[in-house]
């Protein structure tokens, strides 16, 4: 059994220097987990958004959490920049791996396959292939006429951390149609996963079910955190609570707005449930 | 008919997917409103021609394999049409996402912007890109990128069956021909003179020696607009639909299970 007590005991497993991968915003992102970890006060984290990062990694990197950022973007979407990440970025307080989203993808591929790496089109010329000293290009081993082609080595995250609507009484958990999850959670060594809810069911034993489901095979800890994903939306679950994110993204411009901020956003209750 | 900056570049992106038989399928990626409304403005007024996939849209999104499954999409040419911006574009159509650097050139950041997105793979494999970027300024179209995101032409040995095709801006249309590695003026939008194209313009392109005006909004696409597109690209983009079109969306309901 996967369970554990609360998010605080699942934070608890991440250690400082960790790899962990985390979904973009459209995708079931843990904020529950996130402030979790900022108050566990973890660091030198190597966070790998996929593709793409938004508030939780802006708070991770505000909150010193973050050594390393591999991403193919971090934005707050229609809030704007994402300020700590900008900030950190000028200030090279952070080593940022600048990527592009198929590659990420391809590297979680690669791991999920268990092979080395995974070969990419496009890329060649462009300066982020040039400044990625671990993507080599090669001349097409199989000699079918397509010139250089990039080779993305495996990303075997240390752990996946996501929310989502809600697990089984196995703790095999509903993903619906967010399959990236799946492949971070294929790729990743353990994958820590927030719910809204445990239910008293079996979600392998219906097959429609089943094919949105992430088995627990993969899934090394579950813990129950209502509204988890607030102020981001849980598509299919609840909105966006656009107020809140606009607060944040214009009290983090500063950092001692963004100090303020996260005292605030760690002490207070949270709602027992969005709308 | 009055119409505002916005309802104009919907206008003359939906012309570029409408006139154009090719095009079959258009994607649209994060944070693309107008393009987005451009595309869903071509489908209703060729009665359906291209599917329209907004990337995680709240409609017209019909990916089910996850955030990778676009990306394999168009690596194996299904998609048409993609647009792309730039923090900066140059005179070759490379295009920087990432920010502008110091005087030591990137990792050195001077102003960073969000990043790269899937630029780097798209510009190459999506036949028709067309480059969209409202601000025409010289910060913005520079002579030489900061940071190359993605190259607008390749060398003859790479696989590269697609590239940028146009550049939809405030005050002009550009198309971009890579062989000669050059935009050329295809049209001044109203209100607007080559001489103000040229000053704001960090590099040298082709015009012909009369540019035509590009064609204001009809008013039965502004209609189309304001009555039936603003309310759907408003389920994904309801800030948008409301400032643009007067719109306030209201809630979908969907059910993940």
């Amino acid at each position: 059994m996967n369970f554990v007590n609360s998010v605080d005991d699942l934070a608890g497993r991440v250690g400082d220097g960790a790899l962990v991968a985390m979904p973009p915003e459209y995708s079931w992102v843990s904020m529950a987990m996130t402030r979790a970890l900022i108050a566990k006060g973890v660091r030198d984290l190597h966070v790998l958004c996929v593709p793409i990062g938004g508030m939780a990694v802006d708070m991770l990197v505000g909150a010193g959490c973050v050594g390393t950022l591999e991403a193919a973007a971090v934005s707050l979407g229609e809030a704007g920049l994402a300020p700590r990440f900008t900030a950190a970025i000028q200030d090279a307080a952070i080593e940022m791996r600048d990527s592009t989203c198929p590659a990420v993808h391809a590297g979680l591929q690669a791991s999920e396959k268990g092979v080395p790496f995974m070969p990419l089109g496009g890329l060649i010329g462009s300066d982020i292939e040039k400044y990625r000293a671990d993507w080599t290009v090669v001349d097409d081993p199989t000699g079918r006429g397509q010139g250089p082609i990039v080779l993305i080595p495996a990303i075997r995250p240390d752990f996946a951390v996501f929310h989502s609507p809600r697990a089984d009484r196995d703790g095999n958990v509903w993903i619906g149609k967010r399959r990236e999850l799946m492949t971070m959670a294929h790729a990743a060594r353990d994958t820590l996963v927030t719910v809204e809810e445990v239910v008293d069911d079996d979600f392998l034993a219906d097959d429609t079910l089943a094919a949105g489901t992430l088995p627990n095979l993969y899934v090394s800890g579950v813990a129950e955190a209502r509204a988890g994903a607030w102020p981001l939306a849980l598509k299919g679950s609840y909105d966006a609570d656009r107020a809140e994110i606009s607060r944040y993204a214009a009290e983090a411009r500063t950092e001692p707005g963004f100090e303020a901020y996260l005292e605030g956003a760690l002490a207070a209750a949270r709602p027992d449930a969005a709308e | 008919m009055s119409y505002r900056p916005e309802e104009l570049l919907i206008t003359v992106i939906a012309r570029l997917l409408e006139d154009d038989p090719a095009v079959r399928h258009v994607a649209v990626g994060a944070a693309s409103p107008i393009p987005g409304s451009g595309v869903l403005l071509a489908r209703e007024t060729t009665g359906g021609r291209p599917r329209a996939s907004i990337i995680h849209g709240e409609s017209n999104n019909p990916f089910t394999d996850g955030a990778r499954e676009i990306f394999d999409c168009a690596g194996q040419g299904r998609i048409d049409v993609f647009f792309l911006g730039g923090v900066q574009i140059d005179g070759e159509a490379n295009i920087n996402l990432v920010g502008t650097t110091g005087a030591g050139g990137y990792p050195e950041i001077e102003r960073r912007f969000p990043g790269s997105f899937g630029s780097a793979y798209m510009y190459f494999v999506v036949p028709k890109v067309i480059l969209f970027r409202p601000e025409h300024t010289r910060r913005v179209f520079v002579p030489k990128v900061d940071f190359i995101s993605a190259p607008g032409v390749s060398d003859p040995g790479v696989h590269r069956p697609g590239g940028p095709k146009f550049l939809v801006t405030e005050l002009c249309l550009m198309s971009f021909n890579s062989d000669a590695r050059r935009f050329r003026l295809e049209s001044i939008h109203p209100g607007h003179s080559l001489d103000e194209i040229r000053d704001n313009t960090g590099f040298d392109f082709d015009a012909a020696d009369h540019v035509p005006v590009t064609p204001e909004p009809e008013p039965a696409r502004l209609d189309l607009l304001r009555n039936k597109i603003g309310k759907e690209i408003g389920a994904t983009y309801p800030g948008f639909a409301a400032e643009v079109f007067g719109i306030e969306v209201e809630k979908t309901e969907r059910k993940a299970s």
